[in-house]
């Protein structure tokens, strides 16, 4: 198995935001997570990643069989862990080809940086001498993102929305790229709201409230989110207050 | 003005101190060739000795010894386009003295030139570098003035570039310093421009300050005119001891006139200072000025980014650090 989380329980700011989760993610799998706004799915990426803040108060994150639950983002980058943010960061002075290689240092087959930016459908010639700030449009940015980790091709991608933002007639850049880190044998959780996009997926899991509510087979999670999930009442607050401590 | 060869004593090697001077100036960046090249404007100070000066068409320099530096003329005639940027270099190579430069740039009417300088005290231990300029753009000219310092490794150098610059009528003044290898020591920049109608100044400083060095930047700009637009940006690390205090200082006078403080202060570790104080004065109802500062440590998400990608922490900010000061 890659990614085996274990009962996770995480907490930001001293609210708890994830209860109890179990999730596997097998080698080479695409992994969709569905859920309404404010359900914990960034903030579970955040806790695989293991960002600043994400306080893992019980339970054990496992990569490749090894607990990784307290290792620096670094380290869970260097074993083949990576993240694209929903909104990702803008750097000044930092050139999207100067990005790409910093991407590919620490990875062994990532893709070069021209057939990276291919792949998302921005023309090298154009893009590879830009800078990652804010000239670049919210979408390019994006593309720019998933770039950067085809050139690290890690054993886990864990893609945080990468369609939002994306126009719809580019789309099929980004399933095509999805589809790809799964040919190079990478496991990708996948985070999304559209039906289009979490079509590619091997299998799904539905969150609600901080935790997983169901997975399984993507179209039958799909229909399970539509019938429970899009009707729920159910308010995504942040649950009762844990002791920082704890 | 006095023949230059009278006043130097005869020991002087001229082409020796030159090609010091130009080893020098390239290891601080600056592009040899240029200054050899005579369909390229150029000009090389060392300490008071010009060591070489080449004019191009529409570009007149000229020069003057002081006892403690040079007083330089330069001057563009109008509606002339200089088509290569024109090099400057100064600098001082002894551990000790004094190089005082005065400058009036005149750029005429409609005409457009860039400058590159180099100022460079790779073995400064006690070296004061004043430099004094007044910059006039004339109507519709443009100039672009990007000047790069390199202060050696022992924080020796206390440097004080002062600018007086006015930019007329839809002209454009862009202005950058830039201090980011080696110590600084101590600098006191100070600039000040006056922005008439519908003209462009932008001013930027990059200065990284380690050990003990002490910064001070002063950016100040008046924007006269209708329609006249200024930026005062501002691009800051400090580490060890090191202090820096910004002051981006803009007042509106004009109709419409638009301006912008940006300042970016990054200071890494506990015992580094950094402080930006903006300053905006507006003098018009249709006037508008606007600032963001951020002080204080690298950007979180920045990091983060960057460490899933296997960068240490410290690695990160080494790149967005040298990112944000490029
Ligand atoms: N720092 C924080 N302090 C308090 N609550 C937080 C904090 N960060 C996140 N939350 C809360 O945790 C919940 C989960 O947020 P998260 O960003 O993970 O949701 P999401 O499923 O990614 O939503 P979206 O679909 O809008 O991206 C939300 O209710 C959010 O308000
Ligand atoms: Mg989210």
């Amino acid at each position: 198995m890659r990614l085996c989380l274990e009962n996770l329980d995480v907490a930001v700011n001293g609210h708890a935001i994830l209860r109890s989760v179990n999730l596997t993610v097998r080698k080479g799998e695409i992994h969709s997570i569905l859920g309404v706004n404010g359900t914990g799915k960034s903030s579970l990426a955040y806790t695989i990643m293991g960002l600043e803040g994400y306080r893992v108060t019980s339970g054990r994150i496992l990569f490749e069989g090894e607990d990784i639950t307290s290792l620096p983002v670094w380290e869970r980058a260097r074993r083949g862990i990576t993240l694209a943010w929903q909104e990702p960061a803008r750097f000044e002075g930092l050139t999207v080809r100067q990005y790409l290689a910093l991407s590919r240092r620490s990875a062994a087959n990532g893709l070069p940086p021209e057939e990276a930016l291919l792949r998302v459908g921005l023309e090298p010639r154009r893009y590879l001498d830009r800078t990652v700030d804010q000239s670049l449009s919210g979408g390019e940015r994006k593309r720019v993102e998933l770039a950067s980790v085809l050139a690290m091709m890690p054993k886990l991608v864990i893609l945080d929305e990468p369609d939002s933002g994306i126009d719809a007639l580019s789309i099929g850049f980004i399933t095509d790229a999805i589809r790809t880190f799964a040919r190079f044998g990478a496991s990708v959780l996948l985070i999304t709201h559209q039906e289009e996009v979490a079509s590619v997926a091997d299998r799904s899991s539905t969150m609600c409230n901080g935790t997983i509510l169901k997975t399984g087979d993507p179209a039958e999670v799909a229909r399970f989110f539509r019938l429970h999930c899009r009707a729920c009442d159910h308010v995504n607050e942040p649950d009762e207050e844990v002791s920082p401590n704890a | 003005m006095p023949d230059t060869a009278s006043v130097l004593p005869k020991v002087v090697d001229f082409s020796r101190e030159f090609e010091l001077l130009v080893k020098a100036y390239e290891q601080s960046g600056g592009v040899p060739e240029a200054l050899r090249d005579n369909r390229v404007g150029s000009l090389a100070v060392h300490g008071n000795r010009v060591l070489g000066a080449n004019a191009v068409e529409g570009l007149h320099l000229h020069t003057e010894q002081t006892p403690t530096g040079v007083r330089v003329e330069v001057r563009v005639e109008p509606g002339v386009r200089i088509a290569r940027p024109v090099h400057l270099c100064f600098g001082l190579l002894p551990e000790e003295g004094i190089q005082e430069i005065h400058s009036v740039f005149d750029i005429g009417e409609g005409a457009e030139v860039s400058f590159i300088a180099h100022c460079t005290f790779p073995n400064a231990l006690r070296v004061q570098h004043v430099m004094d300029a007044s910059i006039t753009v004339r109507r519709a000219a443009k100039m672009v003035y990007q000047e790069t310092h390199y202060h050696g490794e022992q924080s020796g150098t206390l440097v004080m570039p002062k600018t007086r610059a006015v930019v007329e009528a839809g002209a454009v003044l862009q202005n950058e310093f830039k201090l980011v290898k080696g110590t600084v020591g101590k600098l006191d920049l100070d600039f000040e421009a006056q922005v008439a109608e519908k003209g462009v100044c932008e001013v930027a400083a990059k200065v990284y300050g380690k050990k003990r060095d002490e910064i001070v930047v002063r950016e100040s700009l008046r924007l006269t005119g209708a329609g006249a637009r200024g930026l005062a940006k501002s691009r800051i690390a400090v580490t060890d001891a090191a202090r820096s205090e910004v002051l981006g200082e803009i007042v509106g006078e004009g109709p419409y006139s638009r301006g912008h403080v940006d300042c970016v202060e990054v200071i890494r570790g506990n015992e580094a200072f950094a402080s930006a104080v903006p300053r905006l004065i507006v003098r018009h109802d249709t006037a508008k000025l606007t600032h963001e500062a951020a002080i204080g440590s690298v950007d979180k998400k920045q990091v983060e980014t960057l460490m899933a990608r296997g960068l240490t922490e410290e690695e990160a900010a080494d790149v967005i650090v040298s990112g944000m000061l490029r």
